[in-house]
């Protein structure tokens, strides 16, 4: 068999983009000002890669990635000397217990908790559920406040599956935290997930009798605010909102883009008012309107959204981006990345006013996710 | 005892064994009881419920359990199951 991976290193500054698609895992590095990249890869040869990140807390330097093997089943994988050698955990180290009659799917999420909980690593997964690990992402245990919740019973399946694929620790509060299912909607916990409250006023789920119900949405990204820890952008199945007052109430801010229908949502990480998404043609036809790869870019909260395609594919394009294939870096010019289900990875690296890509013909992106290396 | 044979990718999580004797009077008692000698085999066997995994094949003495009866069939000394990998992917 012949595999490229040509291991890489980084340098403190350097940015790490790690991409996970649906036959392995890719790594790629690039200097502090984001011209010259290097890529190791694949990783996990074959396995789907839904999560994937790097987790510079507490002194580490630890990749985290979800992995989901066709014979085998999904685990945890970790490394510590960035791709050389991954973690192979023996037992299965996120595990549904017994009495739950539940067993482990996908593993959607993996969310490093705030810098005060170096060691606590949260994992969204479907079957829809919330796991918590308390040793840096080595093994995991049942959040039970939200697996006895009654409105448990009640969530639905999306299109992927009944899966909890977005967990938000609130920087500010450490017991604050946001969840998103799809379909279940926006879930905030105030005592660091004992309880949580459904906050999904105001968004719409055009599949429902009800069109605003207290819960059931599918609501594909939620994407915090930098600089203004009450604000929130989401993007729906149909809809973009944003919530002012932490997810009480949500505010339509679909003004001039070419669909509102999409997956991903990125927010600057400052500027609050600055938020992008790749809007796709519609529920029924998942590709970049009119064959145009283009971002969408809004500098005032959702008042007006300006195309961003210099550098991105002009026609023929019929790209599909999903709910986890864009991420910044969280550097200044905020760097931006985003993968397609046809194996593309885009770059930018002055918050989308330019675009090259980093990669072509990678099997199908799922999951990317950028960050600096400390 | 019955004779489990363990695919090349699995035997690493039996100290290298392709071939383990485990006892068990059904199938499910012999998969569960490898997986509690051997976490990661049975782990990658078994799912979270104890539920065969859905490309995971196990035959005894030649034949899928599929058409016997299932992870009930009876197993007795010097019978021989096999867990192999179903042809699936794309």
């Amino acid at each position: 068999m012949s595999e490229r991976i040509d291991h890489i290193d980084v340098d403190s500054g350097d940015v790490l983009v790690a991409v996970g698609t649906m036959k392995g895992a890719w790594l790629f590095a690039g200097d502090p000002g984001r011209g010259e990249w290097r890529s190791s890869g694949p990783h996990f040869r074959g396995e789907q890669v839904y999560a994937i990140r790097f987790d510079g807390r507490g002194g580490r330097r630890r990749l985290l990635a979800g992995t989901e093997h066709g014979h085998w089943g999904p685990a945890v994988q970790w490394s510590d000397d960035l791709g050389r050698t991954w973690s192979d955990p023996p037992g299965g180290n996120v595990r549904f217990p017994e009495g739950t009659d539940a067993s482990l799917t996908r593993v959607w999420q993996l969310q490093p908790a705030g810098d005060d909980r170096p060691d606590t690593v949260w994992a969204g997964v479907e079957p829809a559920a919330l796991f918590r690990s308390d040793d840096a992402g080595e093994t995991f245990q049942l959040v039970e406040g939200l697996w006895n919740h009654p409105h448990r019973p009640r969530w639905e399946p999306g299109g992927g599956g009944l899966c909890l694929h977005t967990v938000l620790p609130d920087p500010a509060d450490p017991d604050r935290m946001w969840i998103a299912i799809s379909t279940g909607g926006v879930y905030r916990s105030e005592d660091g997930g004992d309880s949580w409250q459904p906050r999904n006023q105001g968004i719409r789920a055009v599949f429902l009798p009800d069109k605003y119900p207290e819960f059931g949405q599918c609501v594909h990204k939620v994407a915090p605010a930098g600089g203004r820890p009450d604000r929130l952008y989401l993007q729906n199945h149909w809809g973009l909102y944003r919530s002012d007052d932490a997810g009480d109430s949500w505010e339509d801010m679909a003004n001039g883009v070419p669909s509102d229908f999409g997956f991903p949502m990125v927010a600057h990480p400052r500027d609050p008012d600055t938020a992008w998404i790749i809007p796709l043609d519609s529920d029924q036809f998942r590709v970049a309107p009119d064959g145009q790869a283009r971002v969408y870019r809004t500098r005032d909260a959702g008042a007006a959204w300006e195309p961003l395609g210099d550098g991105l594919p002009e026609r023929d394009a019929w790209l599909t981006v999903l709910r986890d294939g864009f991420a910044s870096d969280g550097l200044d010019p905020a760097g931006l990345y985003f993968g397609t289900r046809t194996g593309e990875l885009f770059a930018s690296a002055d918050e989308g006013g330019h675009w090259r890509a980093l990669a072509e013909w990678l099997p199908p992106v799922v999951c990317v996710k950028a960050a600096v290396v400390r | 005892m019955p004779t489990v044979h363990l695919p090349a990718a699995l035997s690493g999580y039996a100290a290298g064994q392709r071939r383990v004797e485990v006892a068990g009077a059904t199938v499910g008692k012999v998969l569960a009881t490898l997986g509690q000698a051997h976490p990661g085999v049975g782990q990658r066997v078994l799912d979270d419920r104890g539920v065969l995994r859905r490309h995971v094949n196990v035959y005894l003495n030649g034949e899928s359990i599929r058409y016997l009866e299932g992870v009930e069939t009876p197993v007795g000394d010097g019978d021989e199951v096999w867990i192999l990998p179903a042809v699936s992917g794309g």
